[in-house]
């Protein structure tokens, strides 16, 4: 038995984890209210719930990034006092938070040695680190380069860094909060396969996701959140999609989105030619060509990083196109300033919500008039009308179901997926005729994501033309009119939504044009 | 005329004032990017700078030892750094106004001491020429680079030790990513207040040491506001510099260098208003900071105050 409590990085097993009846309490929320929840080696526990559930609260309360008001925390039977990071690492509990906690400017080497004691005592020990990054990675099949600068990795690279991260600290026990929210299909395979891998070696893992059929592949049993309390916590295998979805939300919910019929109207948004630079020097568009009328959703699919971003940068002016047109009801306004395109009522729910869609610092009244401040009514002959903005604020809220405990809640204090409600009721209130939409229902609870995509099928009925960019197959077939699918640069085709299978957009996904490059069956 | 103002002689005698008047801007400038790598601007260096020479200049006066002088510099600048830590770290202070606060003390208070215990004008007998054997010998260069004393020695040497500490240890590894994401320091249990402390106290010793080369090596006197904004320009120099000692150090001989030639040209009476040719090393810091600063990108979080929870 001694070889087993051992973990392939040499570190004890966290047989069991416990917590017991946490409190948190912020201003105005009770964020956990006296939740009970445990963790075996070799399981994964899944922990749902909607969003502002409590969820990260919960976990930051055990990575001791929050103290609890209440409660306290067993390893292995023992009470244990965790006060700050460096307790929860020296217990060997690691986090993936829900935002990266990466320095961008700083290599992978140089984000994982952070903080170590280096075997070279005040000199950094750079090649060491990166041999034993290269030996962990060979055991968990994680493909890395530890000379890499951060910045330049994709999100799912960026994510292995994490895991890596924690695995080189001797993790025992990993959480992983929301980490398959910004990941492609095939990135979320290869991430699973780790965790499996993880939990077969004695690993205890708890994972957050909003996305159900991943709870039901990954987890052994799931333990349901809403409104900071504990629900219940349930083996997996009793229940299903449907189950979770009711006990979750505490009603009935549908999946499918219902769509009616419209019939589209004129060409609102039209691009010809557009090519662009992207960050990396690279070409981020090379010759893309689209319309979208009024009373359509025009769905880009594609791999992440194909242009998806560059796409929605140039047409809301965020990025400089070097050549081609881009026009509003007819008129070009390729490289105008955001402002000006404001006023031409195109509205933008950029997919970095975080970066593009808010200010942090803001409260939530002021986060919902930053399009519209310098207009009647919230302000006159310059002086800004507090009531108005409040009373705006007040009723976008209720409308929009933003959970916050007062519009003058500071922004950044919402949880992940009332950030994104609150952006979507800033541009969608505002009556827009055409819409950028970049993945905007990434990080909602199924709830909420039934509720955006109602809301934007409500915006199409009113005659905006829709372009929505997801990575979510499932989100393009059930709201897209017309499917585009972007790879490299180019719109390989588009096709009408009856014409699109899941099989067909993969191959055009993967540059492949179906007519032409697939592969002859005899 | 001109002919006579570019002589061997005298353009060896320029490079030669311009190395050693690059060493109050080394020291301030130094300090001011290990600060500002951590996240913090620290606009108080001019402060720091001013108590500093008076406090070199006043033990030196009355003790004799020019290095007591020094330690006592360092001590004042380490404990205006404490104090300027507190206000960042602690109060959460907004650290443009808190430093130009610092600064106003440090002018203030060296003004008031120096009236108090001084009076009038004094000069001391600063830390000599050191002539490194052979090396001085050679002609020109030896004049130029190594025939200076102590303090400017030091200064050049504090260059790479920096480069070398910022990117070579554990310390600078967690200097850097405290300034550019303090909440992924603090997820790894680096503790960023810790570090910030010791980055303003550091800058804060290094002004002392600025303000010291002033009054105890370079020009031997003690009087009120005797930096005439230096410490600025050692800010904006870590912006010109882009936040790497080497570009500080460029930036600091470019300054200086133009600095050396000015003052020759007052000398050699050149028929430029000396108005303007006081003005050239600063109007050449503007449009260099112009023509650069919006290329290199600011350590992300500098300026902004961490707090874990509220
Ligand atoms: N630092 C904070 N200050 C004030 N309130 C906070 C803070 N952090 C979280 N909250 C509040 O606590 C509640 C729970 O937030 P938490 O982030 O735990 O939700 P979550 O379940 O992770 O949601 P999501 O799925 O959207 O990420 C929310 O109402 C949020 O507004
Ligand atoms: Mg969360």
């Amino acid at each position: 038995m001694t070889e087993s409590n051992k973990l392939p990085s040499g570190r004890t097993r966290i047989e069991s984890l416990e917590m017991r009846g946490i409190t948190k309490r912020f201003p105005g929320v009770l964020a956990n209210d006296r939740v009970d929840f445990d963790v075996r080696a070799g399981e994964v526990h899944a922990l749902l719930g909607e969003n502002g559930a409590g969820k990260s609260t919960l976990m930051k309360i055990l990575y001791g990034l929050y103290r609890p008001d209440e409660g306290e925390i067993l390893v292995n039977g023992k009470a244990v006092h965790i006060a700050s990071p460096t307790d929860a690492i020296r217990l060997g509990i690691g986090m993936i938070h829900q935002h990266f906690m990466l320095v961008p400017t700083m290599t992978v080497a140089e984000n994982v040695a952070l903080g170590l004691p280096s075997s070279r005592g005040a000199l950094t020990d750079l090649d060491h680190v990166s041999k034993r990054i290269i030996e962990l990675a060979d055991i968990y099949g994680l493909k890395i380069d530890p000379s890499a600068y951060v910045w330049q990795l994709s999100v799912g690279q960026q994510q292995r860094v994490e895991i890596i991260k924690a695995l080189y600290r001797g993790a025992a026990l990993l959480i992983l909060d929301e980490p398959t929210a910004v990941l492609t299909p095939q990135e979320v395979d290869e991430l699973f396969a780790i965790m499996r891998q993880m939990v077969k070696d004695g690993h205890a893992l708890i994972f957050i996701s909003h996305k159900l059929h991943e709870v039901v592949e990954i987890s052994h049993r799931v333990t349901v959140l809403r409104d900071g309390r504990k629900i219940g916590t349930r083996p997996t295998s009793e229940t299903t999609k449907q189950d979770l979805a009711n006990w979750m939300v505490g009603r009935e919910v549908g999946f499918a989105p219902e769509r009616g019929e419209t019939i589209p109207g004129m060409v609102r948004l039209q691009l010809e030619n557009v090519h662009c630079g992207s960050d990396r020097g690279t070409p981020g568009l090379r010759g893309v060509s689209l319309e979208v009328r009024s009373g359509e959703i025009l769905g880009i699919a594609g791999v992440s990083g194909n242009g998806q971003r560059e796409l929605a940068e140039t047409i809301t002016g965020l990025r400089k196109i070097t050549s081609g047109h881009i026009r509003l009801e007819g008129q070009e306004v390729a490289n105008f300033p955001p402002a000006e395109l404001t006023e031409r009522m195109l509205s933008y729910i950029p997919e970095e919500r975080m970066r593009d869609g808010m200010i942090k610092d803001f409260t939530v009244a002021e986060n919902l008039i930053l399009r519209e401040h310098h207009k009647r009514p919230f302000s006159q002959n310059g002086f800004l009308n507090l009531r108005s903005i409040a009373n705006h604020a007040d009723q976008l809220i209720k409308t929009y179901r933003v959970k916050t405990p007062s519009r003058d809640t500071l922004a950044k204090n919402l949880s992940g997926g009332n950030i994104q409600k609150m952006v979507l009721a800033r541009e969608l209130s505002r009556k827009p005729r055409v819409i950028v939409a970049a993945q905007p229902t990434r990080g909602l609870d199924i709830g909420a994501t039934e509720y955006v995509r109602a809301q934007l099928l409500q915006q199409r009925k009113q005659g905006a033309a829709i372009l929505l960019i997801s990575e979510d197959l499932d989100e393009i077939l059930a709201l897209s009119d017309r499917i585009a699918v972007i790879y490299e640069g180019r719109i390989m085709d588009i096709l009408p939504r009856d014409e699109a299978t899941p099989e067909k957009l993969g191959l055009l996904m993967a540059g492949v044009h179906p007519e032409e490059g697939a592969p002859v069956v005899k | 005329m001109i002919s006579d103002l570019f002589s061997v002689t005298v353009l060896i005698g320029i490079l030669a004032s311009g190395i050693r008047l690059a060493t109050p801007y080394l020291y301030a400038a130094i300090g001011e990017t290990f600060s500002q790598k951590s996240g913090v601007l620290n606009l108080g260096v001019e402060g720091q700078m001013l108590l500093g020479a008076f406090a070199a200049f006043y033990v030196s006066l009355n003790t004799g030892s020019l290095w007591l002088g020094l330690l006592t510099a360092m001590l004042v600048g380490a404990l205006m750094g404490l104090a300027m830590a507190y206000v960042t770290v602690n109060l959460q202070a907004q650290q443009g106004i808190s430093g130009i606060g610092f600064y106003l003390f440090g002018l203030g208070m060296s003004d008031l001491l120096f009236q108090r215990l001084m009076g009038t004008v004094e000069t001391v007998r600063g830390f000599p020429k050191i002539y490194i054997p052979f090396l001085s010998d050679i002609p020109g260069i030896g004049e130029i680079f190594f025939s200076q004393n102590i303090l400017v020695y030091g200064a050049y040497l504090l260059v790479p030790l920096a480069w070398f500490v910022l990117n070579k240890t554990t310390l600078g590894l967690k200097i850097r990513a405290v300034g550019e994401n303090p909440d992924a320091a603090d997820s790894l249990g680096v503790n960023v207040g810790r570090i910030r402390y010791f980055t303003i106290i550091l800058g804060g010793t290094l002004s002392g040491i600025a303000g010291a080369s002033l009054s105890i090596a370079l020009l031997n006197v003690f009087q009120q506001n005797m930096t005439s904004g230096q410490g600025f320009i050692a800010v904006a120099l870590v912006y010109f510099g882009a936040w790497r000692p080497a570009g500080v150090l460029g930036g600091a001989l470019l300054f200086s260098m133009v600095n050396s030639l000015q003052l020759w040209m007052q000398v050699k009476s050149v028929p430029i208003p000396s108005d303007i040719a006081v003005m050239l090393p600063y109007v050449l810091t503007i449009l260099v900071l112009v023509a650069t600063v919006s290329k290199v990108r600011a350590p992300s979080a500098l300026t902004k105050p961490f707090e874990r929870e509220n």
